[in-house]
């Protein structure tokens, strides 16, 4: 990079070379309406439908396969002795991972002042809060009897049974849920000011009505604001260690087991960065569509492109790290049976999906996202995220089915074979996520446009010559 | 509430926010103190020309979260040594470090929701209906591009004429009569 051609290209920032994190020549005005126009036009682009339709039908496949299962029981699924955790467990820390990167897009990054965020904040917490919505699907109905799920919680009942407080299955449904309830909060509150700005927008009574409702009276007061950003900042200080607890206690069902390849304590910061990886590139799949299909490539620039592509990069290398680590503690700890399960991992009959973890997570992406030539490459980017989210998939199904299928008992050894209803309730998590995102994106302002607002350059207050005078005032 | 009736303030509408700053420290150095600010986005520098730095959303949150870290870790105690004690791998029942977990989630749980509604209802909401949304232009500019200034009704110094008079000499683009 010494001999650096000269750029010349508009939407870059001269003075540091990156591309600018707005396009220029947007005001106040323009932004809003841009933003509230998806939502208060009348006319639905056909794509929508299409979207919405085929989302819909996909996630027929929920519905269908989980009628099948309260019909019938687990037995429908791959699980079995020994692989007693299969799909279910996988889709569970798939899409609460994948959560991950909107709580960090919207707490973390404000706390750290990136104000970049602010562009892709409002649809990476939607995405968290489907992919909560998904991922809590599948434990309520792997216990078994799911209609007694809500035994899980503690509450007073004439049989005097509690919750017992030592077990993982325990904290998961704490974490969870407040993990779901917090980024509920977090977003509705976000989006608070813009539901203001709906309501004084809308054309149609209903509009007018709806989004009065949702947005409890809001009408930009100056002590209101005050309180409001306050309450922002708190919640993002909280959500920040709840982000890192979540996967951390997730992570804790594999860890406190005593099996060879869950039992190790790098399990809380790997699965952690793993989580941010695939939530970052689901941030990527849901992002580069949408800004294509309504025009928002002046809002959500290839900066912000470039700069998610630089967090999966970090994270994924920390992802690297731990495989890697991993390997080399199977080799050191000198037991037999962390041996044996890292030989059979690699090389056993379900070797090749190590093989495709490894190419998916480790070799395609980090390789690519160096060159910044490929960072800004939209449909390459879009390739990555398709890639790494199967990978990171492959990741979860490499550690349960792997350590599982083959304990320590020779004797007691099976495989894991998954069945059509496993990828008809997988596949169909993914139509409801899809169904549930075009619901957010035609009936919710998807860029919050009271933060799109703070950045524009006129938001600048200019200290005038009044301010002298009434400084001056007050100190004589 | 007895019914109000007649007027609640004056409002000026601005089109940057330092003028509408400006306005604020001028209106705060001639007396007024019944006013409030109306902007689209916050802007700090309004809030400290209407002397408004502290809010109680902290100290709510605080006690939310003191409130949560107890009552988790309390119940998983009595839970687990009194109320329904079960021998498991002959661990302690009061096995705290496992307990820390829940305590932690709740603490964070009970703290967001404090700040959240904390918030809401320090800020009085919802209230649905409020007498600016009454004047013509403030749904068009306050919650898009505009900035707003109402000097209320109920200030002592407030006066129909002179404070009208008042807030014409700044660049303000209109200034209304708002009703209850």
């Amino acid at each position: 990079m010494a001999t650096k051609e000269p750029i010349i290209d508009p939407n870059l920032d001269p003075a540091t070379g990156e591309y600018a994190v707005i396009a220029p020549g947007h005001n106040f005005k323009s932004v809003t309406q841009k933003i509230s126009g998806i939502v208060l036009t009348s006319n639905t682009p056909l794509g929508w439908f299409f979207g919405l339709i085929v989302g819909g039908g996909v996630a027929m496949g929920v519905v269908v396969g989980i009628t099948w299962l309260f019909l019938k029981g687990v037995g429908i699924w791959g699980v079995t002795i020994p692989g007693a955790w299969g799909f279910a467990i996988i889709n569970f820390v798939w899409w609460i991972g994948i959560g991950h990167a909107g709580t960090l897009i919207s707490a973390i990054l404000l706390l750290f002042k990136q104000t970049w965020r602010n562009s892709i904040n409002r649809f990476a917490e939607a995405m968290t809060i489907f992919a909560v919505v998904c991922a809590g699907t599948f434990p309520l109905i792997h216990v078994g009897r799911p209609w007694l799920a809500y035994w899980l919680m503690p509450y007073p009942n004439t049989m005097n049974v509690w919750p017992q407080f030592r077990s993982p299955l325990a904290w998961d449904v704490f974490a969870v849920s407040t993990y779901a309830t917090i980024s509920v909060v977090f977003w509705y509150i976000g989006m608070i000011p813009d539901f203001g700005t709906l309501r004084d927008r809308a054309v149609t009574p209903l509009a007018r009505y709806g989004y009065g409702l949702l947005s409890l009276g809001w009408r930009g007061s100056t002590r209101h604001w005050i309180r409001y950003e306050s309450a922002s900042l708190l919640l993002a200080g909280l959500s920040t260690p709840l982000v890192l607890s979540v996967h951390t206690v997730i992570s804790f069902d594999f860890a406190v087991a005593s099996l060879a390849g869950w039992h190790t304590t790098i399990f809380p910061p790997y699965f952690v960065a793993g989580a941010v990886y695939s939530g970052f590139a689901m941030v990527l799949t849901l992002a580069i569509p949408i800004r294509k299909f309504y025009h928002m490539e002046d809002l959500v620039t290839l900066r912000h492109l470039d700069n998610m592509a630089k967090v999966m990069l970090a994270t994924g290398g920390i992802v690297a790290y731990g495989y890697g680590m991993e390997v080399f503690m199977s080799w050191y700890s000198a037991s037999h049976w962390e041996f044996f399960m890292m030989w059979n991992r690699m090389f056993g009959p379900m070797g090749w999906a190590y093989w495709i973890l490894i190419a998916t997570n480790i070799v395609i992406p980090l390789t690519s996202l160096w060159s910044r030539k490929l960072r800004v490459n939209v449909a390459w980017l879009f390739f990555i995220s398709i890639v790494v989210n199967t990978g990171m998939w492959f990741e979860r199904f490499v550690i349960v089915v792997t350590s599982l299928y083959r304990d320590y008992l020779p004797s007691s050894w099976g495989t894991f074979r998954a069945t059509k209803w496993d990828y008809m309730i997988y596949v169909g998590t993914m139509g409801l996520f899809t169904l549930l995102f075009f619901l957010f994106i035609r009936l919710l302002p998807m860029i919050p446009m009271s933060e799109i607002r703070m950045m524009l350059p006129q938001t600048k207050v200019h200290k005038g010559p009044k301010d002298a005078e009434v400084v001056s005032q007050e100190a004589s | 509430m007895p019914p109000r009736e007649g007027i609640y303030g004056l409002l000026a509408e601005f089109n940057t926010p330092t003028e509408l700053v400006d306005a604020t420290n001028a209106a705060y150095a001639a007396g007024y103190r019944r006013m409030e600010s109306y902007t689209p986005y916050p802007v700090e520098e309004a809030a400290e020309a209407l002397h408004f730095h502290t809010t109680r959303v902290p100290l709510l949150c605080l006690l939310g979260g003191l409130m949560g870290v107890t009552t988790a870790f309390l119940m998983e105690t009595w839970i687990n040594v009194w109320g329904y004690p079960l021998n498991i791998a002959g661990r302690p029942l009061w096995s705290w470090p496992a307990f820390i977990i829940p305590a932690y989630e709740w603490t964070i749980l009970f703290a967001g929701l404090s700040a959240a509604f904390g918030m809401i209802a320090l800020n009085g909401l919802p209230q649905l209906y409020h007498p600016v949304l009454n004047a013509p232009n403030f749904r068009n500019g306050a919650t898009t591009d505009k900035f707003f200034l109402c000097l209320e009704a109920h200030d002592p110094k407030f006066s129909l004429t002179e404070t009208r008079a008042f807030l014409e000499q700044f660049p303000a683009v209109s200034v209304v009569e708002v009703d209850h």
